[in-house]
Formats: structure tokens, C-alpha cells, sequence
């Protein structure tokens, strides 16, 4: 479903992904882990192409996202991602939220829209919600609109970027439970996280990157029980 | 002290100014306001945008006309539109009354609106754009849906501040020679100084104004403390 080929990215000077290479298959759950600059988030960016990559290849789906003449847009809708600090619109409510792209991209008209949006807040348990607006909503709430906002699209791929970082701890539990059903209905996704926890229970394969390359990947049980690598025992000494 | 009172505060002077100093002076005043606001934020935007776009072949004009129409006194222009441009160029403008003036106002505020909103543009978080086209809407979409709207609130309270002082500058349209019934505030009153050797009718021209500009500043302020904790 993704496959990512030599891929490098500086900025300025500095090589964040220095070769890149990643396939990721349908319905599989990558955990993407590792220290803070390990060039993580930087890799699900150019995934979708939020940073333009200096070398390397990404085809998701069988379309080369990094071919110069693709239409990045059309790519996108196929493709969800989730951010850390949410990025909700403040000046929509949750339903306005979610409706957006299905009427500005998908060309929805707005019952239908609305239909398929609600059905979506519901299914993130946001039933009655519709009409409050990102300030009215907790953390954890927040961010289940923005996975609704990614879902309603129907994309073939989910991205989730550090998504529970910026939640309180005891808002984290309803972010990923939405993330687990997910999860188990098949969905594709690469998900950069620091939960542990997570990874281990959900993952089929865990990632594990330092300064700009995989050092070592492969099921949960092995990477995050009985790492080969060094790098890897002192990360997982240090967060576990 | 009676001569004082006399200079400044002749009621009878002042009560002859009625109904003109509205029906005229106020009118015309909120009528050229009005439209160089508009004006000017529609010069103003499409000036943002064009400053905020990834072509040099945008970016550039923009900004040379912005800094030009800001570097310029606001009098200039609107000398230069109202008297040298129909006699340099033979251009008759329609709606003579307001439109040279109303022309000369939305050039100079759109030079100011378009580094306000500008600004307001540049505030709105980048992870905002980010989401939007992450959702696949393309830039310009974006643009519309999510980042401008965002902007516009941002910019309501300096907004309001330019329109105060827009409501201001419309007194030096009182140098265009006006047609009949095109006075505004300051001309009416400055005329009237005139003919009747007092200077009664300019005190009551200034309160015309502070009815309404005082209600704005006040306006202003609720909107800037309002403004301030950020979400």
C-alpha cells in the first residue's frame, strides 16, 4: 500500500531522513518509534507530501506521490492524517469540521455531507456533539473530530502523527481506543506514537528510528521485548 | 469671555446648519467612507494575496505599490486623481460627486488594508493549512475556507481602527472643488466658516464627526480586549 524508496530530506544543512526505505502493506499497523529528531514525523510528512523530499520515491497505492506531475490533491484524499496539536478549524463546529472537504473536494452537496459526517462523529463516540466548536471540547474530544475529519474521506491510508502527545493523561485511553477499532477494521496505518503500550498491543510491526534511519523493525514482541540493536535497547531503557 | 462664546458656540449659526450638516455634510461623509472601505478591502485582499503568493511575477507589483501608496501622503493622491488624472488623461469620471474621491481613498487604504490583512493572514497557524490540504482541498481552497476566514477575525480590531481613521481622512476630500450637494463634514463647515466670519459652524462640523468616531473608539477597544486572550 505505501512504499517508501531511498527517501531523504534536509532542511538547510541538516539531514533529517538520510535513506529511507519502508513498504508498508494493506491493513498493516506500522508504530513508528523512536527519540525526539529521529526524523519520525518527518517521514509521515512526506508520505503525504506536507514536506517535499529531497531524493527518494513514495508511491502509495500504486501512485508515485513524489512524481512531479501528480495531483497531489487527488492523492491526498486518499490519505488521512491526524496531527498532534489536532489543527481543528476554530471558526467551524465539529460537524462543520467534518463536512468541509466532503463539500469543497468531493463536491457532497450539504444533506449528504452532513449524513456521512455525522455518522462518522458517531462512530468516534461524538454523538451530540455536532454543534460545538473545537474551544468546547476537551482535548481528547478534539482530536476524535480530527480522526472523524481524516475518516469521512474514506481514505485508503491513516497517518497519525504523535496524536495523544498533546492530550492530558487521562484524556489518552479514548484517542487510541478510536485508533484500536481502527485498527481491527482494517485500515491501513503508519502511526508515530510514544505509547508504548500502544505498539505493543496493536502494532503489527513496530519501526524503530534514530537520527534519519530504521535501525531495526519487525513484530512488537521482538523490537520492543528483545531488541538486537543498541541504539534501540538505550531508547526503550529510557521510555519503558 | 462672551466674545469667546460667541466665536465658538453661536447657536443661531449653529442652529442654521440644520438639517444640511446631515442630510449633506454627515451623509455625503459616511457615503465616501463607506465605499473607499469597501474598496479598499477588496484592493486590500487581492494586494495580501498577491504579496503572500509563491510568483515573484505577484509578490513584487504588490509590494511596490503598497509601499509607494504608504510612502505617499494620503492628500497627494488624492489631489493627483481628483485633478490630475482628468486633466492629464481627458477621463470623465461617472458619479463625479464621489467617485474621484472614493477612487483616491480605496487606493491609499488598500495600500494599508493589504499589510493589515496580510498580517492577519500570516497569524493564523500554519498547522491549519496543513489540515486543510491534507484533506486534499487545493491551496487557493484552502485559502477561501479555512485560512481567510480565520485571517478576517484576526484583523477585526485593527480593521476597525482603519475605518475610524478612513472616516477621518474623508476631510481631505474637502480640497476637490465638490459639486452641488457634495460637501462633506469638513467642506460644509469650512464654507460656512466663511460666509458667516465664525467659527461656530467648524465646533459643530467637529462634533459631527466625534458622534460618530467616539462610539468607534470605544468599539475598538471592547473589540481589542476581546481579542487579546488568545484562544
Amino acid at each position: 500500500m505505501i512504499i517508501v524508496e531511498g527517501l531523504r530530506k534536509s532542511f538547510g544543512a541538516v539531514e533529517v531522513l538520510r535513506g529511507i526505505d519502508l513498504a508498508v502493506a494493506e491493513r498493516e499497523v506500522v508504530c513508528v518509534i523512536g527519540p525526539s529528531g529521529s526524523g519520525k514525523s518527518t517521514l509521515l510528512r512526506c508520505i503525504n507530501r506536507l514536506e517535499e523530499p529531497t531524493a527518494g520515491r513514495v508511491v502509495v497505492g500504486g501512485v508515485d506521490v513524489t512524481a512531479p506531475k501528480v495531483d497531489i490533491d487527488k492523492v491526498r484524499t486518499s490519505m488521512g492524517m491526524v496531527f498532534q496539536s489536532f489543527n481543528l478549524f476554530p471558526h467551524k463546529d465539529a460537524l462543520g469540521n467534518v463536512t468541509l472537504a466532503l463539500e469543497t473536494v468531493l463536491r457532497m452537496d450539504r444533506a449528504a455531507a452532513e449524513a456521512r459526517g455525522r455518522e462518522k462523529l458517531a462512530a468516534v463516540g461524538l454523538e451530540g456533539k455536532e454543534r460545538s466548536y473545537p474551544n468546547q471540547l476537551s482535548g481528547g474530544q478534539q482530536q476524535r473530530v480530527a480522526i472523524a475529519r481524516a475518516l469521512v474521506m474514506k481514505p485508503k491510508v491513516m497517518l497519525f502523527d504523535e496524536v495523544t502527545s498533546a492530550l492530558d493523561p487521562e484524556l489518552v485511553g479514548e484517542v487510541l481506543g478510536v485508533m484500536r477499532d481502527l485498527a481491527d477494521k482494517g485500515m491501513t496505518m503508519v502511526v508515530v506514537t510514544h505509547e508504548m503500550g500502544f505498539a505493543r498491543e496493536v502494532a503489527d510491526r513496530v519501526v524503530f528510528m534514530d537520527d534519519g534511519v530504521i535501525v531495526e523493525q519487525g513484530p512488537p514482541a521482538d523490537v520492543l521485548g528483545s531488541p538486537t540493536h543498541e541504539r534501540t535497547q538505550s531508547f526503550l531503557s529510557k521510555v519503558l | 469671555m462672551d466674545g469667546l462664546l460667541e466665536e465658538f458656540f453661536d447657536l443661531d449659526i449653529i442652529a442654521d446648519m440644520f438639517p444640511g450638516l446631515v442630510t449633506e455634510a454627515m451623509k455625503n461623509t459616511l457615503v465616501f467612507t463607506f465605499f473607499s472601505f469597501v474598496g479598499g478591502i477588496v484592493l486590500g485582499m487581492v494586494l495580501a494575496l498577491m504579496r503572500l503568493s509563491r510568483s515573484r511575477a505577484l509578490r513584487w507589483p504588490a509590494a511596490v505599490y503598497i509601499d509607494v501608496l504608504r510612502g505617499l501622503p494620503a492628500l497627494l493622491t488624492i489631489v493627483f486623481i481628483g485633478f490630475g488624472l482628468p486633466i492629464a488623461t481627458g477621463i470623465r469620471f461617472p458619479f463625479p460627486t464621489y467617485t474621484p474621491g472614493c477612487l483616491a481613498l480605496s487606493l491609499v487604504y488598500g495600500a494599508y488594508m493589504a499589510e493589515t490583512l496580510r498580517a492577519g493572514i500570516e497569524a493564523v497557524p500554519p498547522g491549519q493549512m496543513e489540515a486543510a490540504r491534507s484533506l486534499g482541498m487545493p491551496h487557493r481552497t484552502a485559502m477561501r475556507r479555512v485560512i481567510v476566514p480565520q485571517a478576517f477575525r484576526i484583523v477585526i480590531p485593527p480593521l476597525t481602527n482603519e475605518l475610524l481613521a478612513l472616516f477621518k481622512d474623508t476631510s481631505l476630500l474637502a480640497v476637490l472643488g465638490t459639486l452641488a450637494g457634495g460637501k462633506e463634514i469638513l467642506k460644509f463647515s469650512r464654507d460656512l466658516v466663511n460666509v458667516r466670519a465664525n467659527t461656530s459652524p467648524l465646533v459643530a462640523g467637529g462634533l459631527a464627526y466625534l458622534v460618530i468616531t467616539l462610539p468607534m473608539l470605544r468599539l475598538v477597544g471592547r473589540l481589542e480586549a476581546r481579542s487579546r486572550p488568545a484562544r
